[in-house]
């Protein structure tokens, strides 16, 4: 019993930095609608800092001042990111929103490994709270307890806050209607720097409240972040008590899904998330949104079908691809191979999001799932590679089918999120599940067969059915059903009122998206030779998204030239440098800034202006034909 | 009249929201080819009533009955499956598509053709879909994207999809709200036009009075929530309490309609 007893108190505290990190992420989404997927790495360099800091300063006073005066300055980084960067990006959509602070994410990850380096970093204790308390002949580290007292005065404190003070009452009256706080004079800049201030101040305080619990390292940000979507997911994004009840129940279900599955405990979080987001789709505290506004920056140039000419040169530039083998090495012809590999993967998650207009931030699950697919089959069933090719793919159709059911429950960001945090499940399993899945070894020796074995009759296969999926998807697009998800994305209204279950479409697209992504990991499996856990991981689903942003999300098929030149990109550039991760996280911020509409994207719109003036002027007199 | 099959038959609907009551108790009937007008001042209900007939919201009580089905607890869709189309108070379009696509999803939906991966979109039912457009005056803009068009002219479009599934009932919530005084009177003119001569019965809120008193049959007029009046514009017109309520006192209505009997 007492053994139970301790482990709900251990539950109790880790939920503590859980809820300051998720309190600050829903307090910044309520006033400026951005999810500041930074935050985790805000927590980690809160970490960081107060190492430092605590590291140089002895005593109780350097200690709990440095804890302090750590989430002090990376407050102030975060005023200065939302100065420089967010402010430039309010009004962007929020697929944006979020790529811009993944790209920060990824530069503070090389940053802190330049600064305090890539091994582990063991904090000091606190003062005071050193030992442990018995309990019944359990021991409970007595800094735990400060932790389980520590949240629940800093929901009270945010409370007052907001309750009491004049600049909490704004903070609440901009969470309901920001617009109309503007129009009534209030300063919006100065409220939203402040309000970014102090989420940014709180996650850091959560990292830095760490120290003495938990190792310092630069991973800590990615796996915080996922925790906290799933916090602010079950709790309602932009609710405070939300964000504690269910920092309390995640970390309890976290505490004792160890007890029940050992290897795979984020089941139970999972499976509860589940069943919280078809009871309540937007959260246990959370309020359902007001009918989502369309996205702005959607295009009103509708797309068409490739004419004759266009299919003639595109064949042209297909036949020209198939010609590598002809004078280039074989090492060119690995690289060529990775990237139709990723065309398949960016043309899949392109279609989802281009048509279906659901942004999947988790979409490497089911390339990685395809990977493995391959893998079990032709390892553990030893299948022959035409088979295992052909049925791989189905494990990605499967995971796709069962977290699709649930994401396209939601929209906008939560299906952003939601989609990542089973990702990141499915990566955990992965990565738990040694005995099936060999873990962080992988599983080794998934080679080709002899037809396909050489670097040319691979690339050959690898270009062929890039080819084929592209088209597949692309006549998809222009189907009755494609259609139908366009229909659905544009106006939810009224595609119901003209009988379309749009739940049941966007599920089946996620499905043939899911699919294609599967055939690619597939490929992905053979080429490599083996799979690892990484192939389901979040680089990789960002990878994604970075190319078909790349290539224009408003466009048909505008990723496969974004797979191609950023793969290509890629591959010279970690040939290159060791900074590659704030070199890309860079480029990230740098593009969703400068050419928000990708590489077709603008190439497009630079064609439209070029014809637009005769084209306009007869659209004024027809229109003055039919009013007379 | 009495041949006339009846459409839509409501019986004791109700609906409140914490202790306001929405709509009480209300029932009328709708009968094929007949333009019935809800009227009555903001907040009377109109919305509320409107919503439970096309299935956004579940009523506490009461039965609606369209074309000899129970459609309390169906879904939107369901409901547009039976043969309602539906107009919305601010338009509801599909931007990224050109105007003819936009008739032509509805007609892929009505084929239930929906989950046909391969067909092609562009000449899928092309030729009803350039008459539904041709009939609500758009014919000429079928090519052009939707989100460039006129709101004058969405509003005709969104008369086209409506129509698109052949429906026996049209609902036009605020069917000429935002849109110019001449607009007005045209799309009305359009729609009980295609009313009469398709048979299709059609009920819709309005807040003008001159597109209310020219084209509607038979008035309901709602007050807090329970109807106060039914009956010909005439009635109603006469009516002292909805003058009271609703009209006022002015005598530009009854001008008006003396002149119009004149001639």
């Amino acid at each position: 019993m007492a053994f139970y007893f301790v482990q709900f108190l251990t539950g109790l505290a880790s939920a503590a930095s859980l809820f300051l990190v998720a309190s600050g992420l829903s307090i910044i989404f309520g006033v400026t609608r951005i999810v500041n997927f930074a935050h985790g790495a805000f927590y980690m360099l809160g970490a960081y800092v107060a190492f430092t800091l605590t590291e140089r300063f002895s005593g109780a006073f350097g200690f709990w001042g440095g804890i302090v005066v750590a989430a002090l300055v990376v407050a102030v980084v975060g005023v200065l990111v939302e100065m420089v960067l967010l402010r430039r990006i309010y009004h962007a959509p929020e697929l944006f929103q979020l790529l811009a602070t993944f790209g920060l994410t990824l530069m503070v990850q090389d940053i802190v490994v330049l600064i305090w380096g890539p091994d582990d970093l063991l904090g000091r204790r606190a003062p005071g709270f050193k030992g442990a308390v018995d309990f019944f002949g359990q021991n409970i580290p007595s800094y735990d307890l400060f932790l389980i007292a520590l949240s629940p005065i800093v929901l009270g404190g945010l409370w007052l806050l907001f309750q009491r003070t004049r600049w909490g009452v704004l903070v609440r009256a901009a969470t309901q209607d920001r617009d109309m706080v503007a129009a009534l004079g209030v300063n919006q800049k100065w409220l939203f720097t402040s309000v970014f201030a102090l989420g940014v101040f709180l996650a850091a305080l959560g990292g830095a409240l760490q120290i003495p619990r938990d190792a310092v390292h630069h991973a800590l940000d990615l796996r915080i972040i996922v925790e906290v979507f799933v916090v602010v997911v079950i709790g309602g994004l932009g609710s405070i008590i939300g964000a504690f009840v269910a920092a309390v129940l995640v970390s309890e279900l976290n505490a004792f899904g160890i007890l029940i599955f050992p290897k795979i405990s984020i089941i139970l979080v999972f499976l509860v998330m589940a069943v919280v987001l078809i009871i309540r789709p937007w959260g246990l505290f959370g309020k359902p949104e007001a009918a989502a506004r369309r996205t702005p920056g959607l295009t009103v140039t509708p797309w068409r079908p490739l004419t004759s000419g266009e299919r003639w040169i595109l064949l042209g530039a297909l036949a020209l691809a198939a010609m590598l083998p002809l004078f280039a090495g074989n090492y060119a012809l690995t690289v060529g191979s990775e990237i139709a590999i990723f065309v398949i993967f960016a043309a899949s998650l392109h279609f989802l999001m281009s048509v279906g207009g659901l942004a999947s931030f988790g979409h490497a699950a089911y390339f990685g799932l395809g990977a493995y697919g391959v893998a079990f089959l032709a390892k553990a069933a030893g299948l022959p590679m035409i088979v295992s090719l052909l049925l791989g793919p189905l494990l990605g159709l499967l995971g796709a089918a069962v977290f699709g059911f649930f994401a396209v429950q939601l929209s906008g960001v939560y299906f952003a999120m939601l989609t990542l945090a089973f990702a990141q499940i499915v990566w955990s399993i992965a990565f738990q599940w040694v005995a099936v899945t060999g873990g962080d070894n992988g599983i080794l020796g998934v080679w080709p067969e002899k037809w396909a074995a050489s670097p040319s009759a691979f690339y050959w296969l690898s270009l062929g059915i890039a080819a084929l999926a592209v088209t597949v998807l692309r006549v998809i697009v222009f189907s009755p059903f494609g259609f139908a998800l366009r229909a659905t994305r544009d106006s939810p209204l009224r595609s119901e009122a003209i009988g379309i279950d749009g739940k049941r479409v966007q599920w089946t697209a996620f499905v043939i998206s899911g699919t294609v992504a599967g055939i690619g990991g597939a490929l992905f499996a053979y080429l490599k030779g083996s799979v690892f856990p990484d192939s389901l991981g979040i680089s990789l689903s960002v990878d994604a998204l970075v190319m078909v942003l790349l290539g224009g999300v408003e466009t048909v098929s505008g990723a496969v030239i974004g797979a191609i030149v950023f793969k290509a990109a890629n591959i010279w550039l970690v040939s290159q440098t060791d900074l590659s991760k704030l070199v890309l996280g860079g480029f990230i911020v740098l593009m969703v800034v400068a050419f928000p509409k990708g590489i077709v994207g603008t190439l497009e719109a630079i064609r439209n202006r070029w014809r637009s003036p005769e084209k306009k002027s007869a659209l004024a007199t027809s229109r003055i034909e039919t009013a007379e | 009249m009495s041949m006339v099959p009846t459409l839509l038959s409501v019986e004791g609907l109700s609906k409140s929201y914490g202790g306001v009551h929405a709509v009480r108790s209300v029932s009328f009937e709708l009968r094929a080819g007949e333009i019935l007008a809800l009227i009555g001042p903001n907040g009377a209900g109109k919305s509320t009533c409107f919503d439970m007939l096309n299935g956004q919201n579940m009523p506490d009580s009461g039965r609606i009955n369209l074309l000899g089905e129970d459609t309390v607890g169906r879904k939107p869709r369901a409901i547009w499956r039976l043969g309602v189309g539906r107009t919305f108070q601010i338009t509801a379009t599909f931007p990224t598509m050109t105007v003819r696509e936009n008739v032509q999803v509805a007609l892929v939906s009505y084929g239930r053709q929906l989950f046909n991966l391969w067909g092609s979109t562009a000449s899928y039912a092309r030729e009803e879909a350039g008459r539904l457009l041709d009939l609500v005056g758009m014919g000429a803009y079928a090519g052009r994207p939707c989100g460039e068009l006129a709101y004058g002219d969405l509003k005709r479009l969104e008369l086209a999809i409506a129509l698109a599934n052949q429906p026996k009932l049209l609902l036009m919530d605020e069917p000429t709200a935002g849109m110019a005084p001449r607009e007005r009177i045209e799309l009305m003119r359009l729609t009980a036009r295609i009313a009469r001569e398709q048979s299709i019965g059609v009920l819709f809120t309005e807040h003008d009075m001159d597109v209310v008193f020219e084209h509607a049959d038979r008035i309901l007029v709602l007050n807090r929530g329970s109807l106060i009046a039914e009956g010909s514009p005439e009635q109603v017109r006469g009516n002292p309490q909805v003058r009271a309520i609703y009209l006022g006192e002015g005598l530009v209505y009854d001008a008006r309609h003396r002149e119009e009997a004149g001639t």
